[in-house]
């Protein structure tokens, strides 16, 4: 490449890093700079906003309900997917694709449709089983499926499970020991990545919440947001910062762990988003 | 739900050895089954078949009570929203990798900038809308700084709260989005074809006519339909800035779903929900043949 | 594939004059000049990072020179860019357009001439069917072999009519077998074109086999110029014996223009050598042996311990307690004496180069 042309590509490279430094940097120094304005014009900064969310008795308790939601979709999604991923590995191949096939629907299935068929099962499960915010997990466990499928899928393609697991039962194991103390502990990037993707997910759904009328943290924020923007934003942040730092995490774990084997498919990049992988 | 207690791991605890071979090993995928089944698939159902049940029995009746005007235009403004989002995300985005790709591959700056566009894309929702609220929302960072020169970016009306808006909010989704999805598909042009095409008398115009811009077309229109899929299905930001009106079906839809209408006719917003999963479904169909093409070429 | 001397055909003279590059204080190229007579065939040959692809790029315009001239038919192209140069360039691997079939492809550079459609298609085909691709016009490169895709490219870059044709390494992606058909056949269509050429290749089969002079290079410089026979037989540099061929290391002393190599006496390649210890650079095919079980050991007489087969020839080992010699025998030959077998050394008084000291024997 002759000296003036490259010349001409460094400068579109400094102009565009900087442009979209900027676009994706500003919005997010804007918030810290809302949530840290005091009252009147040239106040002082101050964290009043912040120091105050434990006063708002109900985002409180939504953040306690996402946290806990957090949890449990994670645990749930464990108990529920992990024991049929090694089963289908060990036993029934030929269900593999089935298996893939569902955990993947929910990305081609927009929330909002999905959720207006769950508001009947919603009703259904309200009147004769339970109320509580928490039974919002079963729901959270489908939307999380796609990307804590993959994860997994990634941390039991990089093992043995076959010869690991007929070691094992040879050697007198039930198959909870069987998954608990030998093919879960050799696959703990993968487990850990697929639960920080939970949380990470759960803590910013809104629109099932929304829709089934329950306050998670999102759903609070948006309702405080008329009425104490300071606080909602203050909230905002942290929570982004949270999932942030968590998604960091998880790109860090997950370059350690990566999957030797190529995937052949073409598979859906949103996933390939929250793994940073190449396509 | 007690997942733990998982009755099909339990028997298999006691391999049955020999006789008749039972079909065991359906029991273990069973419970897997049952939830998606429950959760993902008859939700699912319950919009398809309820778009098409109307008061006692079978009916399309939903689908012309969808010809009212509102929800017309909540579907044109829902297409015209996800179409510019989806060609302003593609156009930036495609500048925006390609000042990534012509970098150092194995560069800090690289890697930087792959893991915040993966975080990014995923960013949405409510706490976006309040970023944006707090830059250049009526009492925004921006916002008063603009003010404070002498520049009202609401002169004409406060278009953050409008479908408007929605295009530069949901760029802060769609432009990673874009990087992520084309990133892969820039790396595959080779420089060899760059540089046979110098040697065979192409200017850079010509490279990018005959070259480079066939090659990566069919990359780039994939990504647009996927943005356009990303835009159309949003919904948690939107509800976030614009508190009336049905302005996009998404929002329509949650609308019907708390409204008198709605619960008297109930089919209706599963019509709506039906309408969105055929457009959704069409353009991740036309994505997936892209792909293919993208991917012979640019392996 | 015989080498005849450079004839003048209708290529066009092409002079490198002093061309200098160099990367972030790494000089790839200090100085290099060469000139190619019209229709001539030079290949530069060069372990990876001696300046041979650096210097084709600056000829072909793909890069600009820090100092020094391209000179293309009596014109100085140094400041003009790539697409106004008129060269044709073959590269090592993936440069075919995979969005375009192979005549699309070759007839790419007459579309940039702004020839007419149909004339494109018809100079394309008549370029496959040069390169023996006349089937196979309407493939796409997914669907052609390396051999092919190679054919193709060639097709490609004469299409145009090129003043110098560029090989950069065009064989080495490619397998053994389909790799000596190829080469000879890029050098009889050069041949009958009569183009001039700059062949760069790592591999000194290649460049011996194909070129009409080859030129080695070493850490940017050009260590020696010649036909293949002279750059093979009567190398001008330890850094030259050891690359083109295989070399054994001896050591011997120099006396009155003649080395002592462990008592044989060897004439040398360059007469005016001081007197002193040196290095001989033999050849294995000057090194012959006779079974010898009963001899008085001596400074040639050794065991054998290893036999490499090779086809018509094998490659035998000879420890001498001192020195390992390798001997470049027939295999009829070498079959008479498997391991283990005691051997008297004969060196063929073949001219050999010698060098001062270990170090610049070992200057690869």
């Amino acid at each position: 490449m002759n000296r003036s042309r490259r010349l001409k590509l460094q400068v579109f490279r400094v102009v565009v890093f900087v442009v979209m430094g900027a676009f994706f940097l500003v919005p997010i120094g804007a918030m810290f700079e809302f949530s840290t304005r005091g009252v009147g014009v040239g106040a002082p900064r101050t964290l009043v906003s912040w120091t105050t969310i434990a006063t708002y008795p109900d985002l409180v308790a939504a953040i306690v309900a996402s946290l806990e939601l957090a949890a449990i979709t994670s645990v749930a999604m464990l108990f529920l997917l992990l024991p049929t991923m090694i089963w289908v590995r060990l036993r029934v191949p030929r269900l593999n694709r089935v298996v893939e096939s569902l955990c993947l629907l929910p990305l081609t299935i927009p929330a909002i449709v999905l959720v207006v068929g769950l508001l009947p099962v919603y009703r259904w499960m309200s009147d004769n089983f339970s109320n509580s915010i928490l039974t919002l997990a079963f729901a959270y466990v489908i939307l999380v499926l796609p990307y804590t499928y993959r994860a997994l899928d990634a941390g039991l393609s990089a093992i043995n499970v076959k010869t690991l697991s007929e070691a094992a039962r040879s050697l007198g194991a039930g198959w909870g020991t069987v998954i608990f103390r030998v093919i879960a502990p050799n696959m703990s990037g993968a487990i850990l990545n697929a639960c920080l993707l939970s949380v990470a997910l759960v803590l910013g759904e809104f629109t099932f919440a929304n829709i089934l009328s329950y306050v998670n943290v999102q759903v609070a924020i948006n309702q405080l947001g008329q009425a104490n923007a300071g606080v909602s934003i203050a909230v905002s942040v942290a929570s982004l910062l949270f999932a942030f730092i968590l998604l960091m995490v998880l790109s860090f774990v997950g370059a350690a762990r990566r999957s030797l084997r190529s995937k052949p498919r073409a598979s859906d990049p949103r996933l390939e988003a929250v793994w940073g992988q190449k396509a | 739900m007690t997942a733990t207690g998982n009755p099909a791991i339990e028997s298999a605890r006691r391999p049955r050895e020999g006789g008749r071979r039972l079909p065991l090993h359906w029991v273990g995928v069973a419970p897997f089954l049952a939830y998606a089944g429950l959760f993902l698939l008859l939700p699912t159902g319950i919009v398809v078949a309820g778009a098409f049940t109307g008061n006692g029995g079978l009916t399309l009746s939903n689908f012309s009570t969808l010809n009212q005007q509102y929800l017309i235009k909540a579907f044109i403004s829902s297409i015209g929203l996800s179409a510019v989002s989806a060609v302003v995300g593609a156009a930036l985005g495609a500048l925006f990798a390609y000042a990534v790709a012509t970098g150092n591959p194995r560069g800090v700056l690289r890697r930087i900038v792959s893991s915040a566009c993966g975080v990014l894309a995923q960013f949405g929702g409510v706490t976006l809308a309040f970023a944006f609220i707090a830059t250049i929302g009526g009492a925004g960072f921006i916002t008063l700084w603009l003010q404070s020169h002498g520049i009202d970016p609401y002169a004409k009306g406060v278009w953050l709260y409008e479908v408007p808006g929605l295009v530069l909010v949901y760029a802060y989704f769609q432009i990673p989005l874009m990087v992520l999805v084309f990133l892969p598909a820039l790396d595959g042009i080779r420089p060899q074809w760059r540089e046979a095409t110098e040697s065979l008398g192409g200017s850079t115009w010509h490279y990018w006519r005959y070259v480079a811009g066939p090659l990566l077309l069919p990359a780039f229109l994939g990504a647009t339909l996927l943005l356009f899929a990303n835009a159309f299905s949003a919904y948690a930001t939107a509800a976030a800035l614009i508190s009336q009106g049905d302005p996009i079906v998404p929002i329509a839809i949650a609308n019907l779903l708390n409204s008198e209408i709605g619960i008297a006719e109930p089919g209706l917003a599963k019509a709506l929900a039906l309408g969105m999963i055929v457009i959704v479904a069409v353009v991740m169909t036309l994505y997936a043949v892209l792909q293919q093409r993208t991917a012979r070429w640019l392996r | 594939m015989a080498n005849t001397a450079p004839v003048a055909r209708a290529g066009v003279e092409v002079r490198l004059e002093n061309l200098q590059r160099s990367y972030v204080g790494v000089s790839a190229l200090n100085g290099l000049s060469l000139t190619l007579a019209p229709g001539e065939l030079v290949a530069l040959l060069g372990p990876s990072g001696c300046g041979k692809t650096t210097a084709m790029r600056l000829v072909a315009g793909l890069e600009e020179a820090d100092g020094g001239r391209v000179v293309i038919g009596g014109a100085d192209v140094t400041n003009l860019p790539a697409s106004k140069r008129d060269v044709g360039m073959v590269f090592q691997a993936y440069s075919l357009f995979p969005h375009m079939t192979a005549w699309q492809n070759v007839a790419f550079g007459l579309q940039m001439r702004k020839v007419g459609q149909d004339e494109r298609q018809r100079r394309a085909r008549e370029m496959l069917e040069i390169v023996g691709l006349a089937g196979f016009a309407d493939r796409f490169a997914h669907q052609l072999s390396g051999g092919q895709q190679q054919r193709v490219a060639l097709a490609r870059a004469l299409a145009i009519n090129p003043k110098i044709l560029l090989l950069d390494e065009p064989l080495s992606a490619l397998d053994a077998r389909v790799r000596a058909r190829l080469r000879d056949e890029i050098r009889r269509i050069q041949l009958d074109v009569g183009i001039t050429t700059l062949f760069v290749t790592h591999d000194q089969e290649e460049a011996l086999a194909v070129a009409d002079r080859v030129g080695v290079m070493n850490k940017g410089r050009l260590e020696q110029l010649g036909p293949p026979t002279e750059v093979y037989s009567r190398p001008a540099t330890p850094f030259v014996a050891e690359f083109v061929g295989l070399t054994n290391r001896l050591a011997g002393v120099v006396r009155g223009g003649e080395v002592d190599v462990r008592g044989a006496r060897l004439p040398l390649v360059k007469p005016g050598v001081t007197d002193g210890p040196a290095i001989a650079l033999v050849r294995p095919e000057t090194v012959s042996m006779t079974a010898d079980p009963d001899s008085s050991p001596g400074p040639l007489v050794g065991t054998v311990i290893g036999t490499s087969f090779l086809g018509a020839t094998s490659r035998v080992t000879v420890d001498l307690g001192d020195a390992t010699v390798l001997a470049q025998l027939t295999t009829t030959d070498a079959s008479k004496m498997p391991p283990g077998t005691r051997v008297r050394l004969i060196l063929r008084p073949d001219p050999v180069l010698v060098a001062r000291d270990e170090k610049a024997a070992t200057e690869a």
